[in-house]
């Protein structure tokens, strides 16, 4: 925009196709379409509003923000007009009837407005307030009986509704509708008696929900998490990142006495624009409750016992420093990239391994190596911005609404302004359903060789679209991290990727996968998506670590080869003559963040963890793994510390510390302690020294490895009464970060099986479905489903779904089905 | 003036609601010739008539026609609007229970000249008669192949959907008929994009008033020429007045504009027997009141516009002096608080205001202060609210103090119903003494 001041001087660059518009006598050049509110805020002059948000679509509702546009006979509303040649438009500033407008407006507003500021959370951050103390008059003439209503009342568990409050705006039934595409909220009644309200049985349940109470310009929406908690001013807040998944949001954390009492989006235009979803925003409660408060070693009866500082990091010191490289390190995925960078550090340096996996979920070869070739260290793949801009966008074993969220609500933008979305899964979702998507239908198994029929151009009618729209100029394929579950579908997706020149994205669930790999956390990877065999690669980080280049170690094992190792160690300890000439491969373990339900064998995994000598566990709460450690450190949760996350676009964002004095010491700093004690060069672990470091070893500009070939993948036979199972996790269920919030909990989906009406009926299953294997069985309410038959959808990690532990099984595990008792 | 019966002409035949009354006197003659003749000639035809719509507002209605766009591929609409449930309004009702097959008639001339195959009539939901005989007419039209596929031979295809409403004032506005008709809650859309554009789901669709649309017949049989011999240059043609109220023989009555209120009157029989005039209102309750001194001027949009009130629907109101000017406007401003959609804060929060205090000054407990205020309140309301109705609420107050101040000063200390007896103004005072 060019802004002229009168006696300014026409500037330089006249945009030529621009609108010449003025507001106040001020005159500037905009973009055709611009609404005449969006041209006063670019010139500073703020109209008052309360139905305008710049992300929905106008109403032109509330009639607050009136102003006078010359030759128009009645005030007009700045929020819904848009600029045409030579307008004249004069604001409250300069027109006396724009002035009055807005006070009669704001007059009326007040009338049926409760003025229960002091006991309102809104009070103190509210539009309403702010605007009728610039806008308004001081005394009120209405001396009458105003509307009242019993208060309040649930839209959903979490969100409550105080009718009395509300002015009609819209905002929140508008972005129900426009943005979430859950419109389970709408006006009701008319006249005065126009409110929010909801179907009788359809609670507000939508991922979404926290939104509508940070857009309402009053404080008719609270939150059962918040109400009544605090005053906006005696909150201190933080722009902070959320920990919760690969989406990216920049949050705002507000505290008040130490305590994390709200989250909020904050504004991102290029990642969450002004949303985020409600686990982010509710999901907090776990920071709080039932963290580890010291150090924890095991005395001679085993027993875990609280321990010093300085005698915890000894031990764990010279546990780790003996068993040097028959150590491994598991890291999760819920770590900053400079914590992760940390362990991939002192992995090499300190214990001299190359033993270490970010993976704490089902975790492939297939997978490590389509990360080294595709996604580590490179920042060539599609943005946010990318989606909205692709002719289409194919999903490959991503489910956005629950494993993404903020890419659901970026594609449902996208697909609004007509882009296109297919989706390879077992069925259509009400995700795909809300993107208006079309279904790619595939059970578990056929991906590769649906993927294949698009890279060849071969594919069916109804995906011959995507095909061919594919090779066009800008499309996008975004990969969940389940397609690591079938095999040989990483290499199809990279194999259609080149093919058709469509960009390429992976989305992992966890907020900190995407930074552990670009810090080198995984197997054959340095720092920066540096191949480790690569003698340029190794010369540059063994440089940065001060170290030489064959200290470096060769190659290690991933997550799920180490505990192999380990049980092969077992065997050969079990059938040897003499135990004590049997060297164990693996002696330590340094376990962080790493949930056992969360992997493809729980019970393996802990038995390993339980047969290897010396195990250090850095948590922030009690898990299984820390029960079996032998050192436990407690370390800082997200708000305790400052950080980053980088985002499945490969954006990394920075967060400062939220709760300024907490005690608690980052994952990085404790093992700057131990490699201390150990006697290693490591640095003091603090997150200048990180960050710099991390900085100048920057991306890999060498070659980037290539996939090795996976092989032909064989095919499974179903006997009667079998079927595959398919499954993910929804975005709210039994998650561990998700524990303390009972509201958040209240409104996820119900938990149910899904199964196609021929499948079902082959069984018996009505209304209830058991599902059985080896390990045990669980039963729950059938939904008839159109999908493939012989597959069975479940809800990976949810209240009487949990297959892990369970069943002991995952994505495309056979499993026996029965009718359940009606 | 004298009176010229057109389309009420036949309205005392016993069987003018049906086919073959209608028939009778040349219905449905010219169909087959205009469904073999150029759209684009029927939309010039009633633009040369200078028809104006009767909906109220007085829009050009073959210019509103051709603003829809042709050959975009999209399916087109003709909607007629048959909510008329402003209060006054009496006039859509009676002729689509004596004539309902000259508003189907109209239907398919304009339907073809919009290039629509679809057309809709929206009733108000409280008046089932009225609904069942249109619908009633609906199906002889269909049986007689004057709608459905190929009309007349013509290739032509129309069907014709008769739509109950659900009693909502607000949905005679056009877009909240139409989110109406299409099953959502009825509040005013914001424009653009205009109907003619996106209408009924998002296609272009015309929006006319049922007596626009029953003049239509008249102006294709007869030419534009004989329709601008009745009539102004600026109103042409002839109206439905429908005069209620302290007169001797309320009814309706056909006659060209430009007739004035006091042609009307002695139509009417005159103020009733006994009584004189205390004001009037040429159209429904949304417009403006006039007094004695104005029944000289003739009923035409531009006269009454520099009146400063509006012809509205044409359907006069007459009160004599038994009424109660308090008591008439605080009904009204009821009556809009009650329609209110609640869609836009001046129309929702300024009726549930001066509702409060017009009761007050109903039953003589209003402070003098309160007088300015409503002034003041009105005032805000008016060219500020999302649609008309907010406008129509705000228009009574103001004429009604300038003539009658004292009226509102005495509702500051007496009940309005102490100094105008309220059963003095009814239609059966007689029979209660
Ligand atoms: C609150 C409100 C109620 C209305 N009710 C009616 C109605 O009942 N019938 C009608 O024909 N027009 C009504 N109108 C006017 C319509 O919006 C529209 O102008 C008219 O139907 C157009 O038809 P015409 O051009 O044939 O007059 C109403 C307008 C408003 C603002
Ligand atoms: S609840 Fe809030 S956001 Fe929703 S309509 Fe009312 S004021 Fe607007
Ligand atoms: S979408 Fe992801 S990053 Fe955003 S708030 Fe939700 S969990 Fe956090
Ligand atoms: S003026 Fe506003 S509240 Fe009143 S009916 Fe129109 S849109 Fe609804
Ligand atoms: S902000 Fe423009 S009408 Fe509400």
């Amino acid at each position: 925009m060019t802004v002229t001041t009168p006696g300014a001087g026409t500037p330089a660059t006249q945009p030529l196709d621009g609108i010449n518009v003025s507001v106040d006598g001020i005159e500037v050049n905009v973009p055709k379409g611009t609404l005449v509110i969006r041209v006063a805020e670019q010139l500073g002059v703020a109209v008052p509003r309360f139905c305008d948000h710049p992300l929905l679509d106008p109403v032109a509702a509330c009639r607050m923000c009136l102003v006078e546009i010359e030759g128009q006979p009645k005030p007009q509303p700045a929020c819904a007009i848009t600029v045409t040649e030579g307008m004249k438009v004069r604001t409250q500033l300069t027109s006396e009837i724009a002035d009055q407008a807005q006070k009669g407006v704001m007059e009326f507003l007040l009338i049926n407005h409760p003025l229960d500021c002091p006991i309102c959370d809104k009070g103190g951050e509210c539009p309403l307030q702010n605007q009728a103390m610039a806008n308004g008059r001081g005394e009120t003439r209405f001396d009458g009986v105003k509307r009242t209503f019993p208060k309040p009342i649930n839209v959903s568990a979490q969100i409550l509704l105080d009718r009395e409050r509300c002015v009609s705006c819209a905002r929140c039934t508008r972005f129900a509708e426009q943005i979430a595409g859950d419109p389970f909220i709408d006006l009701l009644e008319r006249g005065a008696k126009q409110q929010v309200g909801i179907g009788d049985d359809t609670p507000f349940d939508s991922y979404f929900s926290g939104n509508t109470i940070q857009i309402c310009p009053v404080g008719a929406l609270t939150s059962a998490k918040y109400r009544f908690r605090s005053r906006p001013f005696d909150l201190v807040s933080t722009p902070t990142i959320c920990e919760h998944c690969a989406s990216g949001c920049s949050l705002r954390t507000d505290v008040r006495r130490s305590t994390v009492l709200r989250r909020q989006a904050w504004d991102n235009p290029d990642v969450n624009e002004e949303w985020n979803c409600d686990k982010g925003r509710f999901a907090f409660g776990y920071q709080a409750d039932g963290r580890i408060e010291h150090p924890l070693v095991r005395d001679e009866s085993g027993e875990l016992v609280a321990a010093s500082w300085p005698e915890a990091i000894a031990i764990a010191a010279e546990g780790l420093k003996a068993a040097g490289s028959r150590s491994a390190v598991f890291t999760g995925g819920r770590l900053t990239v400079e914590d992760a960078y940390s362990y991939a550090k002192f992995a090499r340096v300190v214990l001299g391994t190359d033993n270490i996996d970010f993976r704490s979920r089902t975790a492939t070869a297939e997978e490590a190596d389509f990360l080294a070739a595709h996604v580590a260290g490179r920042f060539d793949g599609p943005s946010y911005a990318d989606l909205e801009a692709a002719p289409v966008v194919l999903l490959v074993d991503f489910e956005p609404e629950d494993e993404s969220p903020i890419v659901f609500l970026r594609l449902r933008k996208a697909s609004r302004h007509g882009v296109r979305v297919a989706s390879i899964a077992p069925f259509a979702s009400s995700g795909l359903t809300k993107l208006k998507g079309s279904l790619i239908s595939a059970g578990p198994g056929q991906q590769p060789a649906l993927i294949a029929s698009l890279t060849d151009n071969v594919a069916a009618s109804d995906s011959a679209q995507t095909a061919t729209l594919l090779r066009e100029q800008g499309s996008v394929i975004l990969v969940g991290e389940r397609a690591a579950q079938t095999p040989g579908t990483l290499a199809a997706v990279a194999d259609l990727a080149r093919t058709t020149g469509a960009k390429l994205a992976w989305i992992p669930r966890r907020a900190g996968e995407r930074g552990a790999l670009d810090a080198g956390a995984l197997p054959g990877l340095l720092p920066g998506g540096r191949p480790l065999d690569n003698d340029q690669a190794r010369v540059q980080v063994a440089g940065e670590w001060g170290i030489e280049i064959d200290q470096l170690p060769p190659v290690g094992l991933s997550l799920t080869e180490v505990v192999s190792t380990v049980h092969a160690d077992n065997s050969a300890l079990a059938s040897a003559a003499d135990p004590t000439k049997v060297e164990r491969s693996i002696t330590a373990l340094l376990i962080a963040g790493v949930e056992a339900g969360d992997l493809e064998d729980p019970a393996s995994f802990l038995m390993a963890v339980d047969s290897v000598p010396f195990v250090v566990s850095l948590e922030q709460r009690h898990s299984d793994v820390t029960q079996r450690a032998d050192v436990v450190l407690p370390v800082a949760a997200a708000a305790e510390k400052a950080g980053a996350f980088t985002n499945w676009e490969g954006r990394t964002q920075t967060f400062g510390q939220v709760l300024r004095d907490a005690l608690t010491m980052s994952d990085s700093r404790v093992l700057a302690m131990i490699a201390t004690v150990a006697g290693s060069q490591f640095g003091r672990g603090d997150i200048a020294e990180i960050r710099s470091e991390f900085r100048r070893i920057g991306p890999w500009s060498g070659n980037h490895t290539h996939m090795s070939d996976v092989g032909s993948v064989d095919t499974i036979e179903l006997s009667s009464g079998e079927a595959l199972v398919s499954t993910w996790r929804p975005l709210l269920d039994r998650g561990v970060l998700q524990e303390g919030d009972p509201y958040l909990a209240a409104t996820a989906r119900p938990v149910e099986a899904r199964l196609s009406r021929a499948t079902a009926d082959a069984v018996g299953a009505t209304e209830f479905v058991v599902v059985s294997t080896d390990n045990g069985s669980i039963e729950l309410p059938v939904t008839i489903t159109q999908m493939p038959d012989g597959v069975i959808w479940l809800p990976t990690n949810s209240e009487g779904s949990s297959l892990r532990v369970e069943l002991g099984i995952g994505q495309g595990s056979v499993v026996r089905l029965s009718g359940g008792a009606a | 003036m004298p009176l010229t019966p057109i389309l009420t002409a036949h309205w005392d035949d016993e069987d003018s609601h049906t086919l073959t009354g209608y028939r009778r006197h040349g219905g449905y003659d010219m169909v087959a010739v205009t469904l073999n003749s150029n759209p684009d000639d029927v939309i010039n035809l009633v633009k040369e008539s200078g028809l104006r719509g009767r909906g109220g507002a007085g829009f050009p209605t073959g210019m509103k026609w051709s603003f829809v766009p042709q050959n975009d591929g999209k399916p087109h609409y003709l909607v007629v609007n048959a909510d008329e449930s402003e209060p006054g309004a009496c006039k859509d009702i009676p002729l689509m229970m004596a004539n309902p097959h000259a508003l189907i008639e109209g239907c398919i001339l304009a339907s073809y000249a919009i290039r629509a195959n679809h057309a809709f009539i929206y009733i108000r939901g409280e008046v089932p008669h009225v609904i069942r005989r249109v619908a009633a007419a609906a199906r002889e039209a269909y049986s007689a192949g004057l709608l459905g596929k190929n009309i007349q031979g013509s290739g032509f295809d129309l069907d014709l959907v008769v739509h109950a409403g659900a009693g909502a004032y607000i949905c005679g506005e056009e877009t909240a008929l139409l989110d109406s008709l299409e099953g959502r809650r009825g509040q005013p859309r914001l424009k653009p994009p205009f109907p003619a554009v996106a209408g009924l789901y998002a296609s272009p669709t015309v929006i006319n008033n049922v007596e626009t649309i029953a003049n239509i017949p008249t102006i294709v049989r007869n030419g534009a020429d004989w329709f601008k011999q009745f009539g102004t240059e600026k109103s042409p043609g002839f109206k439905l007045f429908a005069v209620s109220g302290h007169v001797e023989r309320p009814g309706i009555y056909e006659a060209p504009l430009g007739t004035t209120m006091r042609e009307l009157l002695d139509y009417a029989g005159g103020v009733r027997k006994g009584h004189e005039l205390k004001f009037w209102i040429p159209g429904g309750s949304s417009v403006p009141m006039l007094m004695p001194e104005h029944l000289d001027t003739p009923l035409t949009y531009e006269d009454m516009g520099a009146l400063g009130t509006m012809l509205g629907t044409g359907t006069p109101m007459v009160f004599d002096e038994t009424t109660s000017v308090v008591r008439a406007i605080s009904r009204w401003i009821h009556f809009y608080k009650h329609e209110s959609c609640g869609k836009c804060t001046p129309c929702r929060e300024g009726t549930f205001w001066l509702d409060q205090i017009l009761e007050r000054f109903e039953n003589g407990t209003a402070a003098e202060t309160d007088i300015e205020k409503v002034d003041e309140i009105c005032k805000q309301i008016a060219g500020r609210s999302f649609c008309a109705l907010g406008d129509a609420a705000s228009t009574p107050y103001a004429p009604a103090l300038r003539y009658f101040r004292e009226e509102f000063l005495a509702g500051t200390h007496t009940p309005a119903n102490q100094l105008f007896d309220p059963v003095a103004s009814t239609v059966f005072t007689g029979a209660m003494a």
